[in-house]
Formats: structure tokens, sequence, C-alpha cells
């Protein structure tokens, strides 16, 4: 009997101390609270809740974790070479992983500070919604879906990108019209998925999609031969390409079936954090344009006349404090990350596996896309 | 302990057992409604923040996307709800047909298990040793990409007499497709479902009347045949057309087409849970007592008649309750499709979430299709069996 008494006092004390931790929300506490709590969970299935008031992410809050955290946090890709990847010495390398170090350069003047997160392409964007990361680098397309429903922002186009088909060299097949009846191996979750359909159901050609999960089981299902074409962005396409049996048994057909503006991408709610990520990409534009490098930014710091050169080195005014950073952040970034040249020559140039043409990745007056504002 | 129950009428409320336990419970359920409202409130605050709400709307929107295994008409402008019921639809075909595939293996299992014969007994123990001991999960897999991907091209496809196509676009079979006098057809169906019901009743009440048990299910499933054969026949033309599969560019044209995800999901689950229900039998059948047996032997019954009259009837009690779990094993485990890519509910409510966004709604809606699905599975069971529990005398 009285175990089992003193049992009950036990569980009656739990059970206060649970209500307790259950009230206890920031907003909330003390026992008055408890009342007014268990009033309202009578009422539950009934009443609306009360609009609460959306607190805002707030301008400047993500630059303030980050630098209370010392590092920042990026989400990319492991399995695109070129773009995200994990390479043979166990080092995250990539174009949109360099983006991040250039990033990490501009807020701690150390391009090392940065942490890597993989993500899936189905799981990217809670990623970046719920905090998990600071920013998202990752092949992203820009679409209006994303820059909206999906509460991110993004920050500008780094890499103009196109979906293209890759198909066995000795199919014979060169268009789209020549797929009638195939199977297209495509990647789920992705604005790929959802432009197969669209292209297809426009030119009029009736296929059959095979869906997977993430890129490796979808190349490994084309490896496989279980379609015969598969659909990514063109960039993705190349990448893929060399790690597959036989690289040159497979051909890119020239077409491109969608407009694919890939770029880094950050949550609504905090315009500094935004305005620190997209001046990131214009310093990479303005020092292949100003033709700062690595390797001479030392000499331009030294000797440099023009005025918008000694904006962007920090010589001359205080931009990069207008950005929360300090005022050598793009020397930093060119120093130590380089210019945009130089991360595309390093990732996707002519001596590396996965080259691609610059194409519309240009500088404008080269003829391509690329055009950053003016620094002052 | 004598003296303080003769005080119970004066033990004062904050001591007495009953209030305290009545108190104890009331304050548990509070405490589960308020954790309740709160992780409710967190999920929508934070929605808030991000500048969603919780809603269906989204579900009649155009899905964009293409489905590769459709039982309807479907495409990418059809809305999120119809790609749902896509994925719906193949989940129940794949539990429906594994269901019946891996009943009728794991009942010759389960009676092979006990056979007379070493070797047979011997294969069957092996079988059901292995495959209760493997990975469901590396053995879908392995039927995907370790069989059904490993078949010929379609240039170079295997064909069997029929012909059966065999590449590595799936398995093309011939098919019927219905022609004009098809929906006469049906009318001489639904007479042979009546004719062998009629002959089932009839026999039945023989077997009443003159003691000898009448073999209801041949004699009924014989009549059904003879009156559906007939049928074909007498119509002017053949309900029915052959559909032959053949080789047309890049696919296979014609004929019934089922894809490697399709069979590799099938194979899977039905020899996976075929190994589990065999054990169930063979749990049912020993749970008969001997005694039975020797009695059945005694009155002259031969080997297929005891099992038939008094082995099963009674294994049956046994066997239903076990049974049906593993029925709902079956059907929660094609989830594992999203590993080899076949479109069922739980892959198709994945690509809507991708596309849409809306993550706490799609995973609701997938967790209330599977808890539906098992419960209604369930009841169906728990009403065969109390309807063969009352036959106990």
């Amino acid at each position: 009997m009285t175990s089992r008494r003193v049992f009950t006092l036990f569980a009656l004390m739990l059970t206060a101390a649970l209500v307790l931790a259950a009230c206890g929300t920031p907003t909330t506490g003390g026992t008055e609270r408890i009342v007014e709590t268990v009033v309202v969970t009578v009422e539950v299935p009934g009443a609306a809740p009360a609009p609460l008031p959306v607190p805002p992410a707030g301008y400047g809050a993500t630059l303030a974790t980050v630098l209370e955290r010392g590092t920042l946090i990026c989400g990319v890709n492991s399995q695109v070479p070129g773009f995200g990847y994990i390479d043979a010495n166990g080092v995250f390398s990539g174009f949109d992983v360099d983006y991040c170090r250039a990033l990490a350069a501009a807020i701690f003047g150390d391009a090392s500070k940065v942490e890597f997160r993989p993500v899936t392409a189905a799981e990217r964007f809670t990623a970046l919604q719920s905090g998990e990361i600071d920013i998202l680098s990752r092949n992203t397309t820009w679409s209006t879906v994303r820059d909206t429903e999906l509460g991110g922002n993004f920050v500008h186009t780094t890499f103009y990108d196109g979906q293209g088909m890759m198909v066995p060299a000795d199919t014979g097949i060169t268009t789209l019209q020549d797929l009638e009846g195939g199977t297209i191996c495509v990647q789920t979750g992705t604005t790929t998925e959802l432009n197969l359909a669209d292209v297809m159901a426009a030119e009029g050609v009736s296929y059959t999609p095979a869906v997977f999960e993430d890129a490796d089981s979808t190349f490994a299902a084309y490896a496989e031969e279980r379609c015969d074409a598969v659909t990514t962005d063109k960039s993705g396409l190349v990448s893929r390409r060399t790690v597959l049996a036989d690289p040159s048994a497979h051909v890119i057909l020239d077409v491109t079936m969608s407009k694919e503006p890939l770029g880094p991408m950050v949550r609504h709610g905090d315009d500094q954090w935004f305005d620190i990520a997209q001046w990131t990409v214009f310093a990479l534009f303005s020092g292949e344009e100003f033709g700062i490098t690595s390797a001479n930014v030392d000499d331009v710091l030294a000797s440099a006349t023009a005025p918008e050169a000694r904006r962007l080195l920090g010589l001359e005014g205080d931009l990069g404090l207008k950005l929360g950073l300090s005022n050598d952040w793009a020397y930093n970034i060119l120093k130590l990350v380089g210019n945009y040249a130089e991360v595309y020559n390093r990732n996707l140039g002519p001596d590396t596996p996965t080259y691609i043409p610059r194409g519309y990745n240009s500088l404008y007056v080269d003829g391509g896309l690329l055009y950053a504002p003016p620094f002052r | 302990m004598q003296s303080a129950e003769t005080q119970t009428a004066a033990i004062p409320i904050w001591r007495d057992e009953r209030y305290l336990n009545l108190l104890g419970q009331a304050i548990f359920a509070v405490v589960i409604l308020a954790a309740g409202y709160y992780l409710y409130r967190n999920m929508e605050a934070g929605l808030r923040r991000q500048g969603t709400t919780l809603g269906f709307g989204f579900i009649q929107g155009t899905s964009g996307f293409d489905i590769a295994e459709t039982l309807f008409e479907y495409s990418r402008s059809s809305t999120f709800w119809q790609a749902f019921q896509v994925g719906l639809l193949n989940t129940l075909l794949v539990s429906v047909v594994g269901i019946l595939f891996s009943t009728i293996l794991g009942v010759i299992l389960g009676v092979a298990r006990l056979a007379a014969n070493p070797l047979v007994r011997w294969l069957a123990t092996g079988y059901l040793e292995l495959m209760r001991n493997l990975s469901l999960l590396v053995f879908l897999v392995f039927w995907y990409l370790g069989v059904f991907l490993k078949l010929p091209k379609i240039k170079e496809a295997v064909i069997w007499p029929g012909p059966t196509f065999l590449t590595n676009r799936g398995i093309a079979i011939p098919w019927g497709v219905p022609t004009e006098t098809f929906p006469a057809y049906r009318l001489i169906l639904a007479l042979g479902v009546l004719a062998a019901i009629l002959i089932a009743a009839a026999l039945h009440a023989r077997g009443r009347r003159t003691g000898k048990p009448p073999l209801t299910i041949l004699w009924a499933g014989a009549s059904f045949v003879v009156v559906v054969v007939l049928g074909w026949f007498a119509l002017p033309a053949a309900p029915l057309a052959w559909d032959l599969p053949y080789p047309e560019g890049l696919r296979i044209a014609g004929g019934k087409i089922f894809t490697p995800e399709f069979m590799a999901l099938v194979s899977g689950l039905v020899l996976y849970t075929a190994a589990f229900i065999g054990e169930v039998v063979r749990a049912g059948i020993q749970a008969v007592s001997r005694g039975q047996v020797e009695a059945a032997r005694a009155i002259g019954l031969t080997g297929f008649q005891t099992l038939r009259l008094v082995i099963f009837p009674q294994a049956l009690r046994v066997i239903i309750p076990p049974l049906t779990s593993q029925y709902l094993n079956l059907a929660k485990n094609s989830s594992l499709a999203i590993a080899i890519g076949y479109p069922d509910v739980f892959y198709v409510s994945n690509t809507i979430l991708n596309q849409s966004g809306r993550a706490v709604e799609m995973i609701t809606l997938v967790m209330l299709t599977y808890l539906l699905f098992s419960l209604i599975t369930s009841a169906f069971m728990n009403w065969y069996n109390r309807r063969i529990q009352l036959v106990e005398r």
C-alpha cells in the first residue's frame, strides 16, 4: 500500500512538472499561465488560433549568428563534379563550393571558415527555411515559386545553364523527336522533371519517365540502360558524363530545353544578408572585369588609380562598412579565392575533366551575360 | 492494514485513493492535450515565419510532372490530387497482387515444410530460413538492379512463345483487348457467377441432408468455367481480341507491359512475405492436435481429405490473426518502392511535396492513407476471423 501511494504522489509531481514544461514557451510562465493554458486546451478543436505577429528573421540577424558561430554553414551538392563534390582528398570542391569560400572570405577574411553541408535536391529548401544552413549554393534554378512560396531569395545568377539531354552515342538519336516512345531518366523534385513534361508535351513526343530519388541512382539507372536518355542541366550532364564507365560513348544532344539560371539562395527576411551575398557575386564579376586576380591583387592594391577599382578594394570610401563587413572584404575575396574567371577555370575550365565553354557565362564586354552594377 | 480499511469512510478527500486516481488521470489527459496543442502552435508559428500556412487548397493545382505507370488517364496538366490517386491505385495494385501470390506461395511452403518427403521438407525449410533472414530493402534492390535491369535490350530481347518479350524495359505479354461484343460477354460472366452460386448452394444443402462433405469449390468453379467457355463461343465474335506485343522503335508496343520496377517490387514482396506466411501456416497446422489426424485416419479419410476437412478448418482459426499482420506488413512494406523508382503513393506524394513545398500536408495525407488502408484490411480480416470462429461447436 505504502509504495503504491508513494508512486501516485511521484506520478502527480511528474505530471505537474510536465505541465510546467509544456507551458514554458518564451512568452508564458508562472502559475497563472498554467490555468490559462488549460482553459485554451479545452477549446482546441473549434477555435481558430489568434494570429501571432510575424517575427521577422530580422535585418542583420544572419550575419550576427554567423559571426558569433565563427563559421559559415553552406548547403552544397556532393554529387556533381565541377559544381559541388568531394574530391579525392576528401575536400569539398567545385564552382558552387568556391562561392561559399568567397563569402566566408568576405565575412571573416578567411576562406576556410566554412562548414559544408551536403543537401539533396529534395531537402535543400527545408534546410534553408529551417535555418540549418545560412545559404544554399547548390546548382539551384531561380524560379518564381522558389522566390515566393518556398520562402527564399535568389541572390544572383552565377551560372547560366539550360536543360539538356544525354544519350548513348551508338543509338544515333540526335533530336527530341527521335526519342518517341522512349524512356527518359530524370531526378525527382527538380525543375528538370517539370521542364521535361512541358517540353515533351509541346513537342508532341510521347515518352515514359523513369524517376529516381537522387543524381547517383538516376545515372546508375541510365548506366544500366534502364532508359534511352537522361536529362538534367547541361552542366550536370557534362559533369556526370566524366564519371560514367566510358564518357566518350555518350553524347549530349544539341537541344536546350529550358533556361536554367543557377545561383545561391538565402532566406526571406534578412536584407543585409541578401546584400552581402549578392555583392560577393558582383565582387567576383568585377574582379575579372578590372583584371584583378589573386596573383596581382597586392600589386593592384599598391598602385591602383582607377577610382572604381580603388573603391572595390577599400582604398576609397567605406563600401564594406555599409554591408556590415570590414572595408577589405572584396580584397579578401580576390586574394583568397580569386575572381570569377579564376573560379570558373579552376572548376570548369579547359584543363579540367568537366570542361564547359563559357558561353553566356562571359563578361558582358565579351558577349556574355555577366554584368555587375557599379561599386559606388 | 485491518485498521486502515475500517477507517475508509473517515479518509479525507486528498488522501482518498479513488479521487487521487481520477485526478491523476485527468491531469495526464490535460498534459497530453496541452503538449499536442503546444506542438501544433509551435509548428504553425514556424510555418508563418516562413510565410506559409496550412491548407489543402494547393492540391487542385496543376501537377506539371509525368508519372511512368498510371492506371487511368494522367498527364502533366492533371492536378496534384489526381497524381496522388495514381500513386494510391499503384499501391493498391501492388498490395492486392502481392497478397494474392504470397498467400498461395506461403500455403504451399507451409505445407511443404511439414511434408513426409525429406527433400521437399528440407527445400522448404532452407527457403524459409534464407528469406526470413534477409533485409527486404536489399532484396528489392537485388531484384531490380541484379535481375530485371540485367535483362537484354529491346533489340536483343529474349522472346518466349506467346510471344512474351523479356527486356530491360519490362516484360511484355499478350493481352486481351475488349471488342464490340464485350458488353454482352459481361452478362455471360455474371451468369457464370450466378450458376456457380446456385450449384454451391445446392451442393451445400445436399451435403447437409446426406452427411457427405461436398467438393463445393471444385463443382462451383467447374460450372463457372463451363458457362464462360460456352458463352465465349456462342457470341458472334470473340469478346476479347489478342493484342500481341512487338518491338517498335525504342519501346515495345501492344500487349501488356510489366515494368522492371513493378516486377522487382512484386517479386521481392511476394517471395519475402511468403516465407513469413509459410511459418504462420506451419504453426497453424501444428496447432491441430495429433489426435484429430489419427481420428480422421481411423474413420478412413484419405490424406487429402484429412487436410481439407479436418486440419485446415481448425488451423485457419490459428492462422488468421497472424496472417492479417503479414498482409498489413506487405502493404506497408510496399512504400520501399521509393528505392527502386516505382510510383507508389509514398513516392508520388514525395514528388508532390517537393514540387509544391507542402511537407506537413503531404506527410499527413500519406500517414492517413496507410492508417486507413491498414484499418480496413484488419477490419475485413477480423470479420472473417469471427465468421470462421462461429463454426466451433
